[in-house]
């Protein structure tokens, strides 16, 4: 039996032998005391707790021993002492969620103050990283200069000047040192739509599936549409909804990929690229499935009018499931777009065209025929649902009378 | 429907759940006969019997600890200390009693019982019977703090208290007593930590708490008219447990912050919120969330400096008008 | 040597009581728990001297004729409240020792999964109703557990037991006043062991009697009895939860005993005079008073030491299960602070 320093007192870490009262060689009965110890609390007298002979005495009078230490050895009924046991196991670590001390967002939309000591606001940082906005060219409106988000959604409108990429621009200069060019600088829509798209193409795996429509019915109803309202409803009109009916009917394909989840959406937001001067935009109609074309047609008018001012708001160009990009109006027959991240799918539109076709009974006839292209995101859309899309995309705008119920 | 004052609201709250159940028991001091201090439980002694509304003597320690020995034994009791300032000489009964008990047994005490007390400023009663104890309240674990702003919701955070089966701290606040609100006909039983957005709006978030609520509206009207600024302001109701998804998406809307608090400013429920926000909101925030509470004093109990102390329409208005830079 | 003490204690004697019937089979059966109570509060002091007992811990050897004897005269349903020093009282209400054993020692087969430990023994379902290690602090709510007794017409009482030193702190003062002016079936004791903590009780206190003292302002009667004869505990103990059960109101009493070792497991208690432990040692100990009673009345040596065997046997298995417990698993951290059986705050 192993004789321990007892903690005397719960913050006691060690203790003093003042006196031993048993020697070596002495038997020993329970209640018998042993030795007197001290902290710098208490003393006290230390009794034995079994019966035996006092085999060893390890600390001894006037010794400092810290809590638990063995003090003795008492052999029971002459017995040497048996080996100590191994303590008992500790308790598993804790893994347990009480502890959510941190929980900012783990991305991190850079520091708090620029180099030259101006404050920026954590939305303002975010909108800027997002957006792709030098913020040493944004002026803040804030106390000390501090720039807020609506600085940044300024600078956004009003293109200011972003500094030439230094390390790449001079090699390329380089290359046409002798060829006389006007340098124009990158405004920052310019810089965010390199940057996204350079991230586009690099990261999404493309494919591209492409088909030809018949839009002679849809040409006929437009007319008739149009004879009837003041609301005058174009072609991209018809798409934009015709669209947004197809990826409903295709549920799978009517999703984002999310890095380590598939997000699937109830309603079908759809981005329409916006040609302006010096870029573009793609402003989002929202649930377009459960618009109207009379209401969708009167949004995207005032969309695009703001866009070519440069005054949409960031949620009313972010987010979306899909996009569509029409240059049928100038005259391209067919053509593949990049994918608007985090979107899964772009529909290519190109021009309506008279062609022959084969007629019903051997001949020839001339329908109005638009080729689309979809680009898919492969982690999202497989080839095969990707047909069922365009199937379904052709399936409507070829019966459009679906879109005025 | 009807319109009922705060202090009717307290009665009609009461008794409604002692209707429903009869293991239901009121004491406190001069809460019977009396019909308490405030007048807030006038007729349950005459409706219920000096068996069921029971009034005490002075005994702050014994009215908490007969509570919770009624508790643990199967009753579900409604105690009340007269003003939320004498928490302090039982409060051995909420930071060490109900709190810990489940705790300390692995589950085998339970605690449903209700606490409530006039809290709060206003009155010109001075230091010792004004003060915003719900700092006190909210940092023991164990325990769930309410503090609701109209009579609507007295009535329903009551139930709600009383059906919960933890210990409930409730605190009415004493200058809201006489205001009235639209109170529907019938049983009404709300739910303890839900926030109510009960102005919306686009530019600010303002969060409030019991007299600081009907403050923080009229502010918010004022901003608009005269600043054109539009704050949503959100009556936080329950401290313990919190609704932090209500106040969070707020912020994610608004951008920015402000609280109302009536505590000294020293650890003020506010401060506990705004460190979740400044973290799990952070880039939502376009500018320092600010506290606007009562200074780090003791209350006066002159009217025309407790009136300084305590957060006013003014100020409010001036500290996010000044903020926002509008 | 405390002479006060003595005289009072010496001036009860047995045949003074009232005459409550004890049978054999009872007698014995207070015998076996007084010690089981000595002899597992001193295999709880070998565990700490050991190490095994962590913490603080606050033993009652020496004054289990009152734990023995208030419990063995209450019925199944009745309710004990007790102070930090509760280990007695949580086992003579035929709590396991190993679940008392294994709280002491922090094991996840304590009584409380290491939750509470030494200060807070709690078994619901044997009537202890918790340790509080709150001065005065169960005062009150043993008062609301006989109140609700009271209000739905239950026939159980509640029974409070503390310290002479509780009878100085407010909580005794309100919860007795509180007691009377209702009438609850409740009934306080007070295990006068002559300190509060380290220091002497009538060194602090404006009476002589520090509850008994009390009594008559609360317009109840003054009730001091030898606390080292179960006997006189047991008798004594009857007669007020009869009365309380009866309707009649609660009754304190003030049990004279005394506490072997120091007020807790930091206290060697070297402020007690030269030969007062010996005394109450040598001439006061309940289990040597006990044990020479029911050898009188014709009870057998053998039948003594059989019961003294049986009850070291089970400490040693009792001691034996709680050294292979295992500790709590760290899931329990945050269980049970709130009724859904978790710690969440906020959504």
């Amino acid at each position: 039996m192993e004789v321990l320093m007892p903690q005397l007192g719960e913050t006691v870490a060690e203790g003093k032998i003042t006196v031993w009262f048993k020697s070596v060689g002495d038997s020993v009965q329970p209640g018998d005391n042993l030795f007197e110890i001290e902290t710098d609390k208490v003393s006290m007298e230390v009794p034995a707790v079994s019966a035996g002979i006092l085999q060893e005495i390890r600390v001894r009078q006037g010794e400092v021993a810290p809590v638990s230490a063995i003090v003795a050895i008492i052999a029971e009924n002459g017995a040497p002492s048996a080996p100590r046991a191994a303590a008992a196991a500790k308790p598993a670590p804790a893994s347990l969620e009480p502890y959510r001390e941190v929980r900012t967002p783990s991305r991190n939309f850079g520091p708090a103050a620029l180099a030259n000591g101006t404050k920026v606001s954590p939305l303002a940082r975010r909108l800027a990283a997002e957006s792709g906005i030098d913020l040493t060219q944004v002026k803040g409106s804030g106390p000390h200069g501090r720039i807020h988000a609506h600085d940044v959604r300024g600078s956004m409108t009003a293109a200011p000047v972003v500094a030439p990429r230094a390390g790449i621009s001079p090699a390329v200069r380089a290359i046409y040192k002798d060829v006389p060019f006007e340098e124009v600088p990158l405004d920052a829509m310019r810089g965010t739509i390199a940057r996204r798209l350079v991230e586009a193409k690099q990261t999404i795996p493309h494919f591209y599936l492409t088909g030809d429509v018949d839009i002679d019915f849809l040409l006929r109803l437009r007319e008739g549409a149009n004879a009837e309202q003041a609301v005058k409803l174009s072609i991209n009109d018809f798409i934009i909804k015709a669209f947004a009916l197809a990826l409903q009917r295709v549920p799978a394909a009517n999703a984002v990929w999310a890095e380590n989840a598939i997000l699937r959406f109830k309603h079908s937001d759809v981005g329409v690229a916006v040609s302006i001067d010096g870029g573009l935009f793609t402003p989002v109609i929202r649930k377009a499935e459960t618009k109207s074309l009379t209401a969708i047609s009167t949004e995207m008018k005032d969309l695009a009018t703001r866009a070519r001012e440069r005054k949409l708001l960031p949620h009313e160009y972010q987010g979306g499931v899909a996009s569509i990009s029409n240059l049928g109006m100038f005259g391209v027959r067919e053509f593949s777009a990049i994918i608007n991240p985090p979107q899964s799918t772009i529909l290519a539109v190109g021009a309506g065209q008279r062609r022959p076709v084969e007629g019903p009974n051997g001949g020839v006839r001339f329908a109005t025929l638009m080729t689309v292209t979809i680009s898919c995101d492969h982690r999202v859309v497989d080839g095969a649902l990707g047909a069922q899309l365009l199937a379904a995309f052709k399936a409507v705008i070829e019966n459009p009378v679906v879109l005025f119920l | 429907m009807a319109e009922l004052s705060y202090r009717d609201a307290v009665a009609r709250g009461i008794a409604q759940e002692m209707e429903r159940d009869p293991d239901v028991v009121f004491l406190g001091e001069d809460i019977g006969k009396a019909g308490g201090v405030f007048k807030a439980t006038v007729g349950l002694f005459d409706q219920f019997g000096p068996l069921r509304v029971r009034d005490t003597p002075i005994s702050e320690q014994a009215i908490l600890g007969a509570a919770m020995g009624a508790a643990m034994t199967g009753l579900k009791p409604i105690a009340e200390i007269m003003f939320s300032d004498f928490i302090a000489v039982c409060y051995d009964y909420l930071a060490n009693q109900y709190a810990k008990s489940r705790y300390m047994t692995n589950g085998q005490v339970k605690c449903p019982l209700v606490v409530r007390t006039a809290n709060g400023g206003g009155a010109r009663f001075g230091a010792q019977h004004s003060q915003s104890v719900e700092n006190w309240c909210m940092a023991i674990p164990g325990l769930k703090v309410v503090a609701p702003s109209t009579p609507v919701d007295v009535i329903g955070l009551l139930a709600a208290s009383v059906r919960d089966p933890d210990p409930v701290i409730f605190l009415e606040h004493k200058s809201l007593y006489a205001t009235k609100g639209e109170v529907p006909d019938g049983e009404i039983v709300d739910e303890l930590g839900v926030a109510k957005i009960v102005r919306p709006g686009t530019d600010a978030t303002i969060l409030a708490l019991a007299l600081m609520v009907p403050r923080a509206i009229a502010a918010a009207d004022k901003l608009k008219a005269e600043h054109g600024v539009d704050c949503e302001v959100i009556d936080v109701r329950s401290l313990v447990p919190m609704d932090m998804q209500t106040m969070l998406s707020s912020v994610s809307r608004t951008h920015r912050l402000f609280t109302v608090e009536e505590n000294p400013r020293l650890c003020g429920w506010g401060a506990e919120l705004v460190s979740i926000i400044a973290d799990e909101g952070f880039y939502d925030l376009d500018g320092p969330p600010v506290r606007i509470t009562t200074p780090h004093i003791p209350l006066p109990a002159t009217d025309v400096l407790e009136d300084r102390a305590i957060p006013s329409v003014d100020r409010i208005v001036e500290t996010v008008r000044r903020s926002l830079g509008s | 040597m405390a002479g006060k003490q003595a005289r009072s204690a010496i001036a009860m004697a047995v045949d003074d009581l009232s005459p409550i019937e004890i049978d054999n089979d009872l007698r014995l059966r207070i015998y076996r728990m007084q010690v089981e109570l000595r002899e597992s509060e001193q295999r709880a002091y070998d565990l700490f001297l050991q190490n095994l007992v962590k913490g603080t811990s606050h033993l009652s050897l020496g004054q289990e004729a009152v734990a023995a004897g208030c419990a063995a005269a209450m019925e199944p349903g009745d309710l004990t409240f007790c102070t930090y020093r509760g280990h007695a009282h949580t086992l003579a209400r035929g709590v396991p020792m190993d679940r008392v054993l294994g709280e002491l020692m922090g094991r996840d087969n304590g009584l409380l999964r290491g939750k509470g430990g030494s200060m807070h023994l709690t078994s619901v379902e044997h009537g202890v109703m918790g340790s509080y290690a709150i001065v005065g602090a169960h005062i009150p709510i043993a008062c609301g557990a006989a109140w609700r007794a009271q209000y739905r017409g239950d026939k159980d009482i509640s029974v409070c037991f503390f310290g002479d030193g509780t009878t100085n702190i407010g909580s005794f003062h309100e919860g007795l006043n509180f007691a009377a002016i209702w009438k609850l079936p409740v009934v306080f004791i007070c295990e006068n062991n002559l300190y509060m903590e380290y220091t002497p009780i009538g060194d602090v206190t404006a009476v002589a009697d520090p509850a008994a003292g009390r009594a008559s302002a609360y317009g109840l009667e003054s009730i001091i009895i030898d606390g080292q004869d179960a006997d006189v505990v047991y008798r004594t103990a009857k007669s007020a939860y009869d009365k309380a059960r009866s309707g009649g109101g609660p009754s304190l009493i003030e049990c004279l005993t005394y506490r072997y070792s120091g007020h807790s497991r930091a206290d060697p208690a070297k402020y007690r005079p030269e030969g007062e432990l010996d005394f109450w040692k040598g001439k006061r100990d309940p289990i040597r008073i006990y044990r020479e009673r029911l050898l009188q009345s014709g009870i057998g040596e053998s039948t003594l030491t059989a019961i003294e065997d049986d009850v070291k046997q089970r400490v040693d298995e009792a001691t034996a299960i709680c050294k292979a417990a295992p500790p709590p698993p760290a899931d329990i951290l945050t269980t049970d602070v709130y009724a859904d059986g978790g710690w969440a705050w906020r959504n």
